[in-house]
């Protein structure tokens, strides 16, 4: 019952509620009005009471009253707030000075191999090996763009050649590497052909003769087009020559090979296992990728794999704003302690100068609830003012500098509307103490005291 | 309880006041503040104020006057006895609900007038239509009215600064009535005026009277109190009916 009704004082609404039902004077007197209260302004139905429009209004006249003082009161909160979106400004823009520094193909690449461990003579020595279908395993990986095997190949010093012919008074000259790719490690590479083409699957599959040049190797050995079908040497078994590559950027020991199919190198050399396998990525998935790729490569030994990602660009920027400017943000949270501090102080100043009128207020039916949202919301506004000039100050200052340097300025949009927001935050707690003092006023001396 | 609801309900429940019913009852009241040594301001007092009334209480300093005004305004609460307004029990009220019934029925009219001074006349009339429920719509016109009332429509946009003290204080009993209360409480309304704004702002009482206000007037001034049509004189924290 008595919860109905203070929903009814809530509501404020004459009309809506239950007639009179206590005696029969009351029923009888009820639709009539006073006489006298009617005729001096017309009789009115309740129904805004002191709504949030209200408060807000009466708030911002609070506040604007004494505007020299409102600069003074805001001053330690624009301070503190500027600091803290400075130092976390200048933090982002470092990491983002530092991020473009790493080009975009390390972002981009992984790279795996099997693990290694040492046996008891101490050589290395492989603990898995890679699976020849490696490339299709993990094409079907979110964040993989393109994967491909490479592995060296040991010729066993046989000469590798353009003519099979054996000049001994020639130059002793040092043979090119020798590399077995899969079809697609090219594009997982980002090579490019300069003439020709790069082998495919069927060549792999029918471990054909054929090889693509290095750039530079192919201007060791003299080749620079392959529409004559011109052959090179491995020892003195031919291979003909259907492509030159280069811009290989991840690898660029691929320049200066002779590079074969897996298939032909597992018939001719006897390969037995790919060594690395090379992936290019999107941006952004390597730790996705270095956690899934080992489990598609092997699902019951994934530990069994050394992956190389490069770290998302979070973590880097993590990295480096935890060790940017502790001192600054322990300066900016301690100016932002005064600042709060100012407003507490001043908006108790202010509840003690307007005791007459919080006590004027209180006769005309403020309850004491409304008293205290009006001071803690005067509080709040100066906080977001304070908290939206600080970050206002701080987004410039940030800009400003970062063009004297030549950088380019980085600041997340929520650190600079989460300052402002902090200001408000800092008001709000700035003005619970004075608000409360200024709810528990009593209007009967309040109201004596005079102004 | 069962009876609470609807009695302090109608405050706000849409049937208006009751017209039988006098707008202020004491009955038995005493308000003593507690020591050493207790000090009773009023003793046992009984006072019916009827609708339309104009009444005076007057007394020397001391005599419990202000202990009066603060009661009858719901600023305060009996210690012993019932206060009913408008034929409600406000003992039954709490702190909340009295000052909303306070808004809504009663216009104050002080002494040092209380104005606020960087609003101008008009957010001052203004002021109390936020409190009393008085619909937005409503508020500006009410409020021009009531200076109109007053006869100071022309200081709209003032600040209360420049005005005279005479014109201030029809302000504030501009915005005393405002939100058509049912019962104007003056305390010392001439206090601060001299010999002749004090009485322009008597005449206006004078009209408010006539069209049908209830008013009481507190005053330790004779004068002022001569004018009223029913005076109560109050020593020693006891009433006494003169005339």
């Amino acid at each position: 019952m008595t919860f109905s009704f203070k929903r009814m004082l809530r509501r404020r609404s004459r009309a809506a509620a239950v007639p009179e039902t206590v005696s029969g004077d009351d029923l009888t007197a009820s639709t009539e009005l006073a006489p006298g209260a009617a005729s001096i302004v017309p009789v009115i139905r309740r129904a805004d009471r002191f709504s949030v429009q209200d408060l807000l209004v009466e708030a911002s006249y609070g506040v604007g009253a004494r505007p020299s003082r409102l600069i003074m009161t805001t001053l330690g909160t624009v301070l503190g707030i500027a600091s803290l979106v400075v130092t976390i400004g200048f933090a982002q823009t470092a990491a983002g000075q530092i991020s473009s520094q790493f080009d975009a193909v390390s972002a981009t690449q992984v790279m795996i191999e099997p693990a290694t461990t040492r046996n008891s003579s101490g050589a290395e020595q492989a603990t898995s090996r890679l699976p020849w279908d490696a490339p299709e395993r993990l094409d079907r990986l979110a964040g993989v763009e393109r994967a491909g095997l490479v592995a060296d190949i040991d010729v066993a010093g046989q000469l590798i050649t353009s003519v099979p012919v054996n000049d001994p008074s020639a130059a002793q000259t040092l043979s090119p590497a020798v590399i077995a790719t899969s079809p697609g490690l090219l594009a997982a590479v980002r090579g490019n052909i300069v003439t020709g083409r790069y082998f495919d699957a069927g060549h792999d599959e029918r471990a054909d003769r054929v090889v693509v040049l290095g750039a530079r190797a192919a201007e060791t050995l003299g080749i620079n087009r392959v529409d004559s079908q011109p052959s090179i040497f491995i020892g003195d078994v031919p291979y003909t020559v259907i492509g030159i590559i280069d811009g290989v950027e991840r690898r660029a020991n691929l320049l200066d090979a002779v590079i074969l199919p897996m298939g032909t190198a597992r018939a001719d050399f006897a390969l037995t296992a790919p060594a690395e396998l090379h992936v290019q990525i999107a941006v952004g998935a390597g730790t996705l990728v270095a956690r899934q790729a080992p489990i598609a490569l092997d699902p019951n030994a994934p530990e069994n794999f050394t992956v190389q990602a490069p770290a998302t660009a979070s973590s880097l920027q993590d990295n480096i704003q935890a060790d940017i400017n502790v001192v600054f943000l322990t300066l900016g949270i301690l100016a932002l302690l005064a600042g709060g501090l100012g407003i507490a102080n001043v908006t108790l100043l202010s509840v003690m100068e307007r005791v007459g009128e919080i006590g004027l207020r209180r006769a005309l039916g403020a309850t004491k609830r409304d008293i205290a949202r009006q001071f803690i919301v005067e509080s709040a506004v100066i906080g977001l003012l304070g908290g939206l000039i600080g970050s206002a100050l701080g987004v410039f200052a940030v800009v400003v500098v970062s063009l004297l340097q030549g950088w380019t300025p980085i600041l997340d949009p929520v650190v600079a509307i989460g300052a402002a927001l902090l200001g408000t935050v800092v008001g709000l707690a700035a003005g619970a103490y004075p608000a409360v003092r200024a709810s528990n006023i009593e209007p009967i001396t309040a109201l004596r005291g005079g102004t | 309880m069962a009876h609470s609801r609807p009695a302090t309900s109608s405050w706000w429940a849409g049937d208006g006041p009751v017209l039988t019913a006098p707008v202020v009852e004491l009955v038995n009241v005493t308000r003593s503040f507690p020591g050493p040594p207790e000090v009773q301001a009023l003793k046992s007092v009984n006072l019916r104020v009827e609708r339309g009334d104009y009444l005076s209480i007057v007394g020397p300093s001391g005599s419990g006057k202000s202990t009066m005004l603060n009661l009858l305004g719901l600023l305060d609460r009996p210690s012993v006895g019932e206060y009913h307004l408008d034929g409600r029990d406000t003992s039954l009220l709490d702190e909340k609900q009295r000052a909303i019934v306070r808004g809504g029925t009663i216009g104050f009219v002080f002494q040092a007038f209380h104005l606020l001074p960087h609003r101008t006349v008009l957010d001052n009339v203004l002021l109390a239509t936020l409190y009393s429920g008085v619909p937005r719509a409503e508020r500006e016109d009410r409020a021009r009215a009531a200076l109109d009332r007053v006869k100071l429509n022309h200081r709209l946009d003032f600040l209360p600064g420049p005005l005279s003290g005479g014109e201030r204080q029809r302000v504030a009993v501009a915005r005393a009535v405002v939100a058509s209360p049912e019962l104007l409480l003056a305390d010392e309304p001439t206090g601060n005026l001299d010999e002749t704004t004090g009485g322009e702002v008597m005449d206006l009482f004078e009209e408010l009277h006539a069209d049908g206000l209830t008013l009481i007037v507190i005053t330790h001034d004779q004068a002022v109190s001569d004018r009223a049509e029913r005076r109560v004189r109050i020593t020693d924290g006891r009433l006494s009916e003169l005339s």
